[in-house]
Order: C-alpha cells, then structure tokens, then sequence
C-alpha cells in the first residue's frame, strides 16, 4: 500500500479527524459566542476577570442599545414608578427611558443599502455575465479584465477621490450613493463569478427553448436563470456579505440619515461609560440578516440541480 | 411537409471558413443525412438552417419561403441535440410540453397530445418522473417526444444517436427511421458515420473542408463518387485508389495501368497528368489471366466474405471475395476490375471524370 492509496479510514483515524475538526470549530465560533453572551451580561459582569462564564442574564445590554436614557433623583423615580419591565431595569441605575436609540434606523439603513446593492450586484451582473458568455463582444476578453482590474487594489485606496465625487454630487450620506458605491465595488466579483456559473450552462438549453418557440429572452429567464440559481445564490452571499460589513466608507461618507450599522455600533461605547453588553447587543443583531440569508440560500448552494440532465 | 433548399450557403466565424457554398434540395418527407468528418461544416449547415447561426451569405427556404434572417421559433422546425438538452428542472412531462405552452394550446389539449406522444414513444410511465435519472435510451425519446409533440414542418437532428451505447444505437435508429416513416416529415440528420447514413438516409450531402463533395441516393454516392474523399470515406474497407501517370481521352473504354489494359465505362470526357483509378474491393477478382498482379500481404477473414489486401504496383488494393476462394499470404494473384463499376479521378482536381457509369449520377448531384 503506498502512501497516496485511497483506502477507508480506521476508526481511531476518523474519531482524530473528528476531534481536530470540532476543536477548530469551536476556536473559530469562540469570540461570536463571547460576544453573544457578553450581549446578556450586566456591565459589571461583562468587565468581570476573570471572566464569568456562568452569570445571570439580564436584558440591559439590549435595552440601553434601543434607548437613549437620562439619570433622575431619587425623588423623581419615587414618584414615577417604572410601569414596564424595561423601564425597571433601567430604574435600578437612577435613569429614565427618554426615547428610541439611533441603532433602529442605522439597522435599517444597513437592511436598505446591504440589500439593494446586492439585488442590483447581482441582477446587473448575472446581464452582464450571460451577455459576456453567449454573445461574441468586440474586445471580450480585454472587457473583463478591465472588469477584474477595478479590484486590483483596496477600494478604500480611492477613497479621497469618491468623497469629493460624492460631495459635489450630493451623493454624500444617501442611501442612493451608498447602494451606489457597493454595487460598483461588488459589480467585478459577481460578473466574474455568474460567468463561470453561466459558462457551466450548455447553451444547447437556451438553443433548444429558442427552437420550441421563446425569444431569447424568455429562454434566459425560463431556462438559464432557474439553473443559474446556485451562481446567484452564492454571488449574492458574497455581495451581502462585503457590502454588509463594510466599515471604512460608511465611516467616511455616512453620518446622519443614511449611516450604517458598523460605523454606528463603536459609537455606543460612548454613550454613559463603556456599555459593553449594549455594544455586544448590537453586533449580535448585527450579525442576524446575514446569517439567516445564508441559511436560507444553503439549499441553493449544495444542490447541484442539472446533475445528471446532461449526458457528456 | 416541407421541401428545403440550400443555396449558396456560406458561413464565416472570424477569419475561419466554416461552410463555403453549400447548394442542395432537400425533398418533402425525405430522411437526410449531412455526413462529413468532423469540423467539415455540416453542423454549422445544420444549425443555419434551424435559426440558430446567421448565414454569412447564401439563401435558405422552407417551402418556397425565404428563411435565412429569420427568428428560430419562426420557422416552425424541431431540434434533436446530440447531447439532448431536455430542461434539468423540469419533468419528463413538462419537458415534452414545454413548446406547446409557448403556442398558448390549452391545459387539456397539451395533456392530450403530451399523452399521446408518450403512448407513441413508449414512455408512458416515466412522464411524472425528473428527467436527471433517465437512461440515454429515455433521454433520448423525451428529447424526440419534445420534438414532434408540435407537429413541426421538419426535423433537424444533430448526431442524435452520437451519445449513446453502441449496442443501444442500432435499435434506436430503426426507431428513429421508422418513427419517420410513420410521421412523413422532412428530417435532416447529421452523422459522422457512413454506416448510419447508408442505413438510414433516403438521401446523403457529403461534406468535407466546408464544401458539399456529393449529394444524392446512398448507393449512387456509393457506387459513383464524384471525388477521391467521397471514394475514401464511404465504405469499409474504403475504394481502392491506384494512382498512376497518364492520359485518357474522352471516348475510351479503357486506359493502360502498368502495361494492362483495363477496360471501364466509356469516358465523356479526357484528362491526361496524375490521374487515380477506382474500384470498389467487391469489384475487384482474383483471375490468373490478368496481367495486373499483386502479392498477397493479409487476410482478412469476415464469415461469408473475406478482404484481401495485395501489393500492387500502383499501392495497396484490397479485394472482397468469397471466403471459399484459397489464398496463401505471399502468393501472387492477378487482378481483375469489374470494367461496369471503375471510376477514373483527376488527382489534381480530386474530381471524377464523367464516364458513361457516372454521368446521370454527377448531372443531378
């Protein structure tokens, strides 16, 4: 037997693989786990050493993430009881709900530019992809390395250029020139990566809807888009995910209506002493969309719908 | 029904010459084959025809129309690709009734005629079936049943036996051709293989490099190529070709191979240079007469025939006689040619000379 054979593994060689992949896992989902438990921590127990990792959990991280509060006598409080749960935990520290938090607005701002860009990434290249795979286009090739070459460096690196672009077209802080901005930087990605997915399409599909009677783009929709499903769920992921997190330009081109969450959760902190469960509440919710769109698509990214359609 | 004629058709990709100028009738209900090696343009012929490729030039017309600019979904034809192209996300039934929806034909009548098609084809069973886990067989008659579900003025068929088992192709084209003869429709196939279109073909293009070499009846392109590529590819073994150095005039009956005379049909017309003489090796006999002999290199035993390969002094022939006849490798025989079926070539030009055998062949093709 040499070394390279493929031979099924012992039980012990499966149990060691075993071990090795669930330790990697939890190192990996370690600091996503802190962070969730941090988020129903009390400030006191949150800055704890050495940390707890058994503690009582409370809702206050979440609820100073939703509120602005002011603090108030004792004489105050007194005479104003608390009247729901949520304004007795905030009683406990001498304070009074006085409204929402900004965090709402900032979520949903990430909600509206997260995933407009996205659809727009996404549906503006999977055009671009099929046009580039199906059609002879003078200067094809040159055409999509100029495509791939709008990622060769940071896009960060452009920065200084886009502020001044977006100021004197009064794009700074809309949600029309964040989706804007995202969709151009996603735009490379999800070109380059439909195209392989649509290239992977025998054009005999599209050949043969085109015989049976549709136009052309009737067999894109009915034939190439269902099987391109994979392609697209995958891009999407990808685009979501970049434009999701993205930090440096929400920072420097957003402030007031159309700032995102990332740029908005260090600025909790601030707010009333270093309010770690407030700020670990935020990045949990922060991290919901994303995951629950993963989730939702994972059927599309392992399933192989043309297996078996085609014989080559 | 439909009648096609192909005039002058030409097809460039880039600076590459695909199909140069291809001009042939295809008769109403006629089972045509476009045979060829391949990269000899019949595919891309095939697929100008069906709206699929713009000819570059030349005229298509389908029943007397004028169909060369026209959308695919125009031309009311149907296609059978090699690699069948059913439609992974739907099931066998939806496969087959995928071009009718697109006519708008009612819910009960598609269900009628998807039903039909099935009873027809004997696939009645697996029409609810996802058409991933079929056999190449299944595939296969889904991919017909989607193609005259509509009624189609003509079928147009790209290698569609090319993607099956060997075993399973044989069976499959006597379904194909019998499948025609009941419907009567028009069918244009395209093979590489010169046993499919002899046994199937009511007519064979033959194409190579982009230009139709012959067109006509198989047993005509058999007996009476028009060019030294027809001579090489139909058959097996192949024509016997010797060349020799030479003349003949028009209006002889036979011309001198190395000192022998061989008679042939009378010639209509002359040709003198490097001209290549050709014979059928079941047109060729072993007779101790002749003056044209050979040495026996190999034989080649087939049942009720055998092939024997002699070296002569113009190449190589090879003989299909009875497997009665003794033969010795080593011996030398003398050859005799059936002087009704030798055809005589222009190396040059690789074109026939018209002899009285050939000429109402080559008039028409």
């Amino acid at each position: 037997m040499s070394d390279f054979s493929v031979t099924a593994a012992s039980r012990p060689q499966k149990w060691i693989a075993g071990i090795l992949v669930i330790g990697y896992a939890l190192i990996t989902i370690l600091p996503l786990l802190w962070i969730i438990a941090t988020g129903f921590k009390s400030p006191s127990d949150a800055i704890a050493y050495p940390p707890k990792i058994v503690f009582e959990p409370t809702l206050e991280g979440y609820v100073n993430l939703f509120t602005t509060r002011t603090r108030q006598t004792a004489e105050f409080l007194a005479e104003n009881p608390p009247q729901t749960w949520y304004e007795a935990i905030v009683a406990k520290y001498d304070m009074t709900i006085v409204g929402p938090s900004r965090f709402g607005e900032r979520f949903m701002n990430s909600v509206i530019i997260g995933f407009g860009s996205t659809f727009l990434s996404v549906f503006l290249g999977t055009l671009a992809a099929y046009a580039f795979s199906r059609f002879r286009i003078p200067l094809k090739d040159d055409l999509m390395f100029f495509i791939l070459s709008t990622r060769m460096m940071p896009p960060i690196a452009v920065a200084i250029p886009i502020f001044l672009m977006f100021r004197s077209l009064g794009l700074s802080d809309t949600h029309a020139g964040m989706i804007m901005l995202y969709t151009a930087v996603n735009l490379s990605l999800s070109v380059w990566l439909l195209k392989g997915f649509i290239d992977e399409i025998p054009r005999e599909y599209e050949e043969a809807a085109l015989i049976d009677g549709y136009t052309r783009f009737q067999a894109f929709t009915k034939v190439v888009l269902p099987q391109a499903a994979t392609g697209i769920a995958s891009t999407a992921i990808f685009c979501l995910i970049f434009a999701w997190n993205e930090y440096a330009f929400a920072v420097l081109l957003t402030s007031g209506t159309a700032q995102t969450a990332p740029p908005f959760i260090p600025t909790i902190i601030g707010v009333g002493g270093q309010d770690w469960p407030a700020v670990a509440a935020g990045a949990t919710i922060f991290l919901l969309p994303v995951v629950v769109f993963t989730i939702l698509l994972r059927k599309h990214l392992l399933r192989g719908i043309t297996f078996g359609a085609v014989r080559k | 029904m439909a009648q096609i004629r192909i005039e002058n058709l030409r097809k460039d990709f880039g600076d590459f010459n695909a199909v140069k100028s291809s001009t042939f009738t295809i008769e109403d209900g006629e089972f045509f084959m476009l045979l060829g090696p391949s990269g000899c343009g019949k595919t891309t012929t095939l697929r100008m025809m069906a709206g699929l490729e713009l000819p570059t030039s030349g005229e298509i017309y389908i029943d007397g129309e004028e169909v060369g600019g026209r959308r695919a979904s125009e031309r009311d034809i149907a296609f059978v690709f090699q690699m069948f192209a059913l439609y992974p996300h739907m099931n066998v039934r939806r496969n087959i009734a995928y071009p009718l929806r697109s006519q708008g034909v009612s819910r009960t009548e598609t269900k009628r005629k998807v039903e039909e098609i099935a009873r027809l084809l004997g696939i009645e069973d697996i029409l609810d079936t996802p058409v991933g886990g079929l056999s190449g067989g299944d595939r296969q008659r889904v991919a017909l049943g989607r193609a005259i579900v509509r009624e189609p003025k003509a079928f147009f068929m790209d290698e569609p036996l090319g993607a099956l088992d060997a075993e399973f192709r044989e069976h499959m084209a006597e379904e194909l051709r019998a499948l025609h003869d009941r419907m009567g429709a028009t069918t244009v196939y395209v093979t590489h293989d010169q046993l499919e279109a002899m046994q199937m073909g009511d007519k064979i293009v033959v194409m190579n490099h982009g230009v139709v070499e012959q067109f006509g009846v198989p047993q005509d392109l058999y007996d009476w190529p028009a060019s030294l590529f027809v001579a090489g590819f139909l058959g097996s073994p192949p024509m016997n070709v010797l060349q020799f150095d030479g003349a003949v005039s028009e209006g002889a009956g036979a011309l001198e191979l190395g000192g022998t005379s061989v008679t042939m049909p009378v010639t209509r017309e002359g040709a003198r240079g490097r001209l290549a003489l050709g014979v059928r090796p079941e047109h060729v006999h072993l007779d101790s007469d002749s003056g044209y002999r050979g040495r026996v290199i190999a034989t080649e035993y087939l049942g009720t025939t055998q092939i024997v390969t002699l070296a002569a002094e113009h190449g190589e022939v090879k003989a299909r006689i009875p497997s009665d006849i003794r033969v010795a490798e080593g011996e030398t025989a003398g050859l005799r040619f059936d002087a009704r079926k030798v055809s005589v070539f222009d190396v040059e030009t690789s074109r026939a000379l018209r002899s009285a055998g050939n000429e109402e062949v080559l008039n028409h093709g």
